[in-house]
């Protein structure tokens, strides 16, 4: 079997601990994601943590209309924002719970997970679920 | 800069009509404001308007005349009604024209909006990924502030509760049934908390106002409802909004509480002073957390407001009193419209059964929308 390719290359970075891929404005601020093109400029890559709280959530029930194009056979998913301390609030999947074990401020940790057959994308899950 | 007075104004019915395009409703929406300010098309020099998915609205002239008119497209998302209404007041105000128009319509396919991501900034991923719904913002917003205030869910169900029995009051509204509370928190869980119920559909409608100036509304012999301000803001730094892949850990201002403050300002009134209210309600949580923004109660307090019936059409403060984007749906390009509509209608005591009692002078209309932009504007009769 092929090895999943990551849903964007310059989403996160490719190693056995990887990290999201964040950008540090001249100002010092946090941003995610690194912004391409003119945007970029005189902003630097900035590593992000892998832990953080969880901010926000919500789950997904229905398929999303384009330019969603997961797999046809749908799954309900969460999505949450988490905080990672000092640096942004990320949004993302979150995997490996369910909505009524979830609560504001509770650590969860980055994690890579198959977006469909042929692609990965990133999530956090609870510490606790490592 | 001179008062600007609202002297006609028309809508179309939303929801589904089959066999009308999005700018025929508009069209409908204008002759009908033209109609309710004694006026013809000849007489209106100059006009602003818009839709998001059924065209440009300066088409229209080829069905309304070919006069000339100064005719300027809006595209302004959520706000495009407001916006159409703030250029029309500027145009005015500014001395330039003596009458106006404002126009928005649209015609929406079913489900969700789907929205590019590279035309928003964001990278294809984001949309790829199944984040980039607007409902998923709206749900997250809520979910996090109902934590922190202590608001309930069965709290949003009574806010779609209340959307539904004031639609049913409203000839233009789309939803005219009632809902009761039950159906509502069992409908379909779309994005946790939010239920099927508890969100607006996409749809379609038009509305249209006529605008002049005092000396022309004298000349006239109409008596109009005065615009005691118009304000359109984008976003501050720092805030949360939708379609935002990354959040600042420092807790930022919002286009709403900008536009808020500067509509208050302008008209020399407060929040106090308001007699009926058009929030956006994306969904019943966008209504309980518009109602702090606004300034009209303080984070939390909606729980209280809502279990004594205080934005009821009899309350302190009625809200969304034809029943709102739950109850009318939103075409993106006639919502903010629709808003001013219903408070003229409010303010010239011809909302019928939904008429909000001992004669409002005061009415506040307020948008949302992506990626953070909001419009307010004050009506005094």
């Amino acid at each position: 079997m092929q090895q999943p390719k990551p849903i964007d290359p310059n989403l996160w970075t490719n190693e056995a601990q990887p990290q999201l891929i964040g950008g540090k404005l001249p100002d010092g601020k946090i941003v995610f994601p690194m912004p391409e093109g003119d945007a970029a400029a005189e902003v630097e890559q900035f590593l992000l943590s892998r832990e953080g709280t969880l901010w926000s959530w919500t789950s997904q029930e229905f398929r999303p209309k384009l330019p969603y194009d997961g797999p046809e056979d749908f799954e309900p998913y969460l999505i949450g924002y988490v905080e990672l301390p000092g640096e942004v609030i990320v949004e993302t999947r979150i995997v490996n719970t369910t909505l009524d074990k979830l609560e504001l401020g509770m650590p969860m940790a980055l994690t890579i997970i198959s977006f469909d057959t042929e692609r990965s994308t990133y999530a956090f899950q609870p510490e606790s679920a490592q | 800069m001179s008062d600007v007075y609202i002297i006609g104004a028309g809508i179309h019915p939303f929801g589904r009509t089959e066999g009308r395009s999005g700018r025929e409703q508009g069209i409908y929406a204008v002759r009908e404001a033209l109609a309710d300010a004694g006026l013809k098309w000849q007489d209106i020099q100059c006009a602003f308007g818009g839709s998001s998915a059924a065209g440009s609205a300066d088409i229209m002239v080829n069905e309304l005349g070919l006069t000339g008119v100064a005719f300027t497209n809006i595209l302004n998302g959520c706000a495009t009604g407001g916006s159409s209404l703030a250029a029309a007041q500027y145009a005015v105000a500014s001395g330039t024209f003596d009458l106006a128009m404002a126009v928005g319509f649209d015609k929406h396919p079913r489900g969700a909006f789907n929205f590019k991501p590279r035309e928003y900034g964001l990278p294809s991923w984001y949309g790829q990924n199944g984040m980039m719904l607007t409902t998923q913002f709206f749900a997250m917003k809520i979910q996090r502030y109902m934590r922190l205030y202590g608001i309930r869910r069965e709290t949003l169900g009574r806010v779609a509760e209340k959307a539904f029995r004031n639609g049913e009051k409203a000839a233009h509204a789309w939803r005219r049934s009632p809902v009761d509370l039950e159906t509502i928190m069992n409908s379909q869980m779309v994005n946790d908390p939010l239920t099927k119920y508890m969100f607006c559909a996409p749809a379609e409608g038009g509305a249209a106002m006529i605008l002049a100036s005092q000396k022309k509304m004298n000349e006239l012999g109409v008596t109009g409802i005065k615009i005691a301000s118009i304000a359109v803001r984008t976003r501050p730094p720092n805030s949360f909004e939708v379609f935002q892949p990354g959040v600042s850990i420092v807790e930022g201002g919002k286009p709403t509480q900008l536009a808020s403050a500067a509509a208050f300002e302008m008209a020399g009134i407060g929040p106090e002073d308001i007699d009926v209210a058009q929030l956006q309600d994306t969904e019943s949580g966008a209504e309980i957390m518009h109602m702090a923004e606004n300034g009209f109660c303080k984070d939390g307090e909606q729980e209280q407001w809502i279990a004594e019936g205080r934005t009821e059409i009899g309350g302190a403060l009625p809200v969304n009193t034809d029943g709102g984007c739950i109850a009318c749906g939103e075409p993106i390009g006639a919502s903010g419209l629709r808003h001013v509509y219903e408070n003229m209608q409010q303010l010239r005591g011809r909302a019928s059964a939904r008429q909000v009692p001992n004669n409002p002078k005061t009415a506040y209309s307020h948008v949302y929308g992506a990626p953070g932009i909001s419009a307010v504007a004050i009506l005094e009769a």
